[in-house]
């Protein structure tokens, strides 16, 4: 496993390591929801999980010596999405990064604009691509992180951190313009 | 028919990620590259579509209410941040009330006889120092259940080594130590647990080993038990009622006495 050293869980925490929780990894409690919330997509099940990962954080706090408390949190939230949904939807894992980069016409910045107006058509085009695509455009694009820290949170070699960008924004983009067969049959 | 900037360094370069010589470099091949100029735009469109989007979601406060509590559960010694805030002014209240007690007059109310050798100090610096020690953070300097790890703590820290006594079995854990200052001294405090309140446990060095015997008191709330055993004087200081203090003062003295291994 690259990145922080989660550490080991262990017995209670002590009051002093409340108080330093409290103040290096809480205040980062709305972009593990967030995160969660869009690996997961249901509100529910990603409430869930963001308590069982600040939890886990909790036990492995004595292994963070510092550093980037965000994305030693997102880390591990990320790690409990993807162990969560081995288990309960392992078909969404599926069928992952077997797309080529394929050269495509190119979408124009006003057809775009058109339809990412809607908040609710842009969080749908979002939640059909791939959970690998999902969660880089999600850091970059809502969370703000470096290349560096999607690279930590993934488990993806920096190197690669730009190429899996490009794909998603690609795979967005098509989403957005092109609804997919599934969704164009349902609202007939 | 496609241009390999397009999907690399173009998002290097969107996303602020080349380094300055890159960044220049793709900079010049956009000027001839008609391409990549509009892949540009349409990838800033997306992006400023993503942050106005409103995506981004908070977790709601039902979330982080029960985040706290499992926090809480998963803490050793909580009790200073599940003191509510009224509590706090009642001890507020307490202090001054308690302040204006001296130290001749409180022992009048206990099983004790006055000493007139007694200290310079009142009871309301012990339970000063008791309060404060409830204060988030400032409970132990050395937090421990295991009276081995509690009692080598002071080894240099103090000019003398206190009794840590194990009382978990009868319901006292032991929490840990501290190093604090009453009756112009440094003195050792013990922390024990019951239920979900502390118990202070102040000990020092006397001169006189014919020190009073046990006295008790309760002031507003707190209930203070002294004695003391082979030259140390003792001082119990929490809110648990007084039976349990004295269960409590009387096992430790057992123990302390009983020659069990500390």
């Amino acid at each position: 496993m690259s990145g922080f050293d989660q550490g080991r869980g262990s017995d209670l925490l002590d009051v002093h390591e409340r108080a330093r929780f409290e103040q290096l990894v809480l205040p980062h409690l709305d972009a593990a929801f967030n995160l969660a919330r869009w690996l997961l997509r249901r509100r529910e099940d990603s409430e869930d999980v963001t308590q069982e990962a600040m939890l886990r954080a909790y036990r492995f706090f004595r292994g963070f010596h510092g550093g980037d408390a965000r994305a030693w949190l997102l880390q591990i939230v990320r790690n409990t999405c993807y162990t969560w949904l081995e288990k309960n939807r392992p078909v969404e894992l599926m069928s992952e990064f077997d797309e080529e980069l394929h050269p495509q016409p190119s979408v124009s910045p006003e057809s775009l604009a058109i339809a990412g107006d809607n908040r609710e058509r842009l969080g749908r085009a979002l939640e059909t691509l791939p959970p690998r695509f999902r969660e880089v455009l999600v850091l970059r694009e809502l969370e703000g992180c470096s290349y560096k820290e999607i690279a930590t949170i993934t488990a993806i070699p920096i190197g690669t951190v730009m190429s899996a960008l490009a794909r998603a924004r690609q795979r967005l983009q098509r989403a957005l313009t092109q609804p997919p067969v599934e969704e164009a049959r349902r609202e007939l | 028919m496609s241009c390999d900037y397009t999907h690399t360094a173009l998002h290097g370069y969107l996303d602020g990620e080349l380094d300055a010589s890159r960044s220049e470099e793709f900079e010049r091949h956009l000027e001839g590259c008609r391409e990549c100029a509009k892949a540009l735009e349409t990838e800033e469109s997306l992006r400023s579509i993503l942050q106005r989007s409103g995506l981004c979601e908070s977790a709601p406060h039902s979330l982080r209410k029960k985040i706290r509590a499992e926090l809480d559960a998963a803490t050793s010694v909580p009790i200073a941040q599940r003191i509510p805030l009224w509590r706090w002014a009642a001890v507020a209240a307490s202090i001054v009330l308690v302040a204006a007690i001296s130290w001749y007059a409180w022992p009048g109310s206990g099983s004790g006889t006055r000493n007139p050798a007694a200290p310079p100090f009142t009871a309301a610096e012990l339970i000063d120092a008791h309060i404060r020690s409830l204060q988030p953070g400032h409970l132990t300097d050395v937090a421990s259940t295991d009276q081995h790890t509690v009692k080598p703590w002071f080894l240099g820290k103090l000019d003398f080594s206190p009794p840590v006594e194990d009382l978990a079995s009868i319901g006292f854990p032991l929490a840990g130590g501290r190093i604090d200052y009453v009756a112009g001294r440094p003195v050792a405090a013990l922390i024990y647990q019951r239920h979900q309140h502390a118990i202070n446990l102040f000990v020092w060095p006397v001169a006189d080993a014919n020190d009073n015997g046990p006295a008790s008191a309760t002031r507003e709330g707190f209930n203070l038990l002294h004695w003391t055993c082979s030259g140390m004087t003792f001082w119990a200081v929490s809110d648990v009622n007084p039976a349990a203090l004295r269960r409590f003062e009387a096992e430790y003295d057992l123990q302390t006495n009983g020659g069990s291994q500390s």
